[in-house]
């Protein structure tokens, strides 16, 4: 891996010409320069591309519906003819490539919106958690304590059993659930920042609360939230196919890299590509995603340590 | 040291109330009546009958009243009786929990035993293409799906190979004894199970040991004469071991949140894998006892970790 790593970073610092940079310029500058970071970007951007453009794909290229059956070539082994065989197909027939694209819509769509309902909550909680102190911080502290005392995926099992969860809820379910990790850091991060000077004189000048919090603490927290953002998607589309591997995530015939997966799973012995390909594709978002917040991580601030202890 | 431990210990009552709540209204709040389920089908089954079950399982009382009824039971195990099983649900929880400890136990023996000397390594070769291949590794390692990589290593040793067992603890008929037989039973699962915890261990142990390295104290000991290996294992190890306690404590939620899901792809009869099974028949009192005791046992590994890391670093005191 060519990312600058902590030591590294602070070696570098004082020989900097660019002292004169902003925050973001200097990050850009780094990130340029770290190809592991910028090749995940890029292939994260590919897959997101295909998956997008996926009716696109299953009409022109391979000719193939996702819903279509055959059953006269179920188990197909993979093959370049025809095209919709590329990843062979599953036990009733249907083309493993085209649900794979179309999975990839459903998973990477509850990731990123279920991403967004966690800093939604998250990322105010927490401001207002380190800003205001007291009261209010102990009962946030006290919530957060109490939710990462369950085991989470406990916590996940018994709601998602309980609700029938199709790709809103589920993502009601994780984005709901999922955004203590968010706040702690926020939280700890809006307490150092409010005791600097630039705080106390913005008070100085007449400021509101909201005002202090969202655009002079709220700017000097985002680099944080932009590496957590990363790591926090990854994590939901590994959550998902944990969900869906329980019988409790997507429910088929709507196809989700998680639900494919373990679909295969029960035909492995007859179709061993069934099982392979949806497996491939989740751990190669998840690491690009985990990458991209590794490299984000060292450009923004080669100190910043989060997320060791996933 | 002993006013902090109290202090600690109290602080974990808070968060147990919490949860209890939690565990308590999500099986009340949830839809679907579980006496309605259970009677479902039986066809001389009246009002009246309905209304003497719902009276017989104190669901008739006033929300709050059933909380205090409940917890109090609660806090001496009593779960109530399983509505399948008919049997102690707490009981039947309690039976698998040895089970589920084995499991987490193995794995974070694992993970210290693989996941620190890989870290040391990476740090000590820094640049090599071994640091390579392990900070690759400390990536990868988090974005495997663990249900998805237990079911590839049971295709691979148990069905193509043929050299270790896919399911359960022990072989049926085996000598409950047989320790080499329970041995190849955890191992694929401890594995797994420890994967995310190796990846994550390395990667701090590596930032750690680099970072120690750089220290004064570091150059001290060199400048004194020591040789490399005393500098190395007596004086850096020592300082950057003081993170895996930190670290214990996301590693010990993901052993005990984890293994649900590989206790499920292993067959493996702890307590995670009830749970679930219990959730998906809407078996309430087993379901509250299993949340109820995975959650303490994760309230008590954040307290043990709390403790240890006072007493490996006398610096840090409850905040």
């Amino acid at each position: 891996m060519a990312t600058v790593t902590a030591t590294a970073g602070k070696a570098v610092a004082p020989a900097d010409a660019r002292v004169s940079r902003s925050l973001w310029n200097n990050a850009w500058y780094k990130l340029r320069r770290d190809r592991l970071t910028i090749g995940a970007v890029v292939v994260l951007l590919l897959l997101a591309l295909i998956a997008i453009l996926a009716p696109v794909f299953a009409d022109n290229v391979f000719h193939y519906k996702f819903e279509q059956q055959d059953l006269f070539h179920t188990y197909e082994k993979p093959s370049f003819n025809p095209p919709a065989y590329l990843l062979g197909t599953d036990e009733v027939g249907r083309s493993q490539v085209v649900r794979l694209l179309f999975g990839g819509q459903v998973s990477l769509f509850v990731g990123f919106v279920a991403a967004l309902v966690n800093f939604a909550v998250g990322v105010p909680v927490g401001l207002a958690a380190g800003y205001f102190r007291g009261a209010f911080d102990d009962f946030i502290t006290w919530f957060i304590t109490t939710l990462n005392g369950i085991p989470q995926l406990y916590l996940l099992l018994i709601v998602a059993a309980l609700w029938q969860p199709g790709p809103l809820t589920l993502i009601i379910i994780i984005g709901l659930l999922n955004w203590t990790g968010i706040t702690l850091y926020v939280r700890g991060q809006t307490i150092s920042l409010r005791e600097r000077e630039y705080v106390t004189s913005a008070h100085a000048i007449g400021a509101t609360h909201a005002r202090v919090m969202f655009r002079h603490i709220l700017p000097n927290v985002l680099p944080l939230i932009f590496v957590l953002a990363a790591i926090d998607v990854g994590a939901i589309v590994l959550l998902e196919s944990a969900l869906s591997f329980l019988g409790l995530g997507i429910l088929p015939p709507t196809p989700s890299w998680g639900n494919m997966l373990t679909n295969g799973a029960s035909y492995f012995v007859r179709a061993w590509w069934l099982v392979v390909s949806p497996g491939v594709m989740i751990f190669l978002t998840v690491l690009c995603l985990y990458l991209i917040g590794d490299g984000l991580r060292d450009a923004l601030d080669p100190r910043l340590k989060t997320h060791e202890s996933h | 040291m002993r006013n902090f431990l109290i202090r600690r210990a109290l602080y974990a009552i808070p968060t147990l109330l919490g949860i209890s709540i939690i565990t308590f209204a999500i099986a009340r709040l949830s839809p679907g009546d579980p006496i309605r389920l259970f009677t479902f089908g039986i066809k001389d089954f009246t009002q009246e009958d309905y209304l003497r079950l719902l009276h017989v399982y104190g669901l008739d009382k006033p929300i709050p009243l059933q909380y205090v009824d409940w917890i109090s039971n609660a806090v001496r195990l009593n779960f109530g009786e399983s509505l399948i099983y008919h049997r102690e649900a707490g009981a039947m929880i309690l039976e698998r929990l040895p089970n589920t400890l084995q499991l987490a136990i193995t794995a974070l023996i694992l993970q210290l035993a693989i996941g620190v000397p890989l870290g040391v390594i990476a740090a000590l070769k820094r640049g090599s293409w071994a640091d390579g291949a392990i900070r690759v590794f400390g990536v990868a390692g988090h974005a495997v799906p663990a249900f998805w990589l237990g079911q590839m290593l049971i295709i691979l040793f148990a069905i193509s190979l043929r050299w270790l067992p896919s399911q359960g603890m022990l072989t049926v008929g085996k000598d409950q004894m047989d320790l080499l037989d329970r041995l190849k039973h955890i191992l694929l699962p401890a594995f797994v199970l420890a994967l995310v915890g190796i990846a994550n261990y390395s990667r701090i142990l590596r930032t750690e040991t680099l970072d120690v390295l750089g220290q004064d104290f570091i150059r001290t000991a060199h400048a004194k004469g020591l040789r490399e290996r005393v500098v190395v294992y007596v004086h850096a190890l020592r300082n950057s071991l003081i993170p895996v306690v930190t670290a214990l404590g996301g590693i010990l939620a993901t052993l005990v949140g984890g293994a649900l899901v590989i206790e499920q792809v292993f067959s493996w009869p702890g307590i995670g894998q009830f749970t679930f099974q219990a959730a998906i028949a809407k078996d309430y009192p087993i379901v509250q006892a299993g949340v109820m005791i995975a959650s303490t046992l994760l309230v008590i590994s954040y307290l043990l970790r709390d403790i240890t890391y006072a007493i490996v670093d006398p610096r840090i005191k409850v905040s």
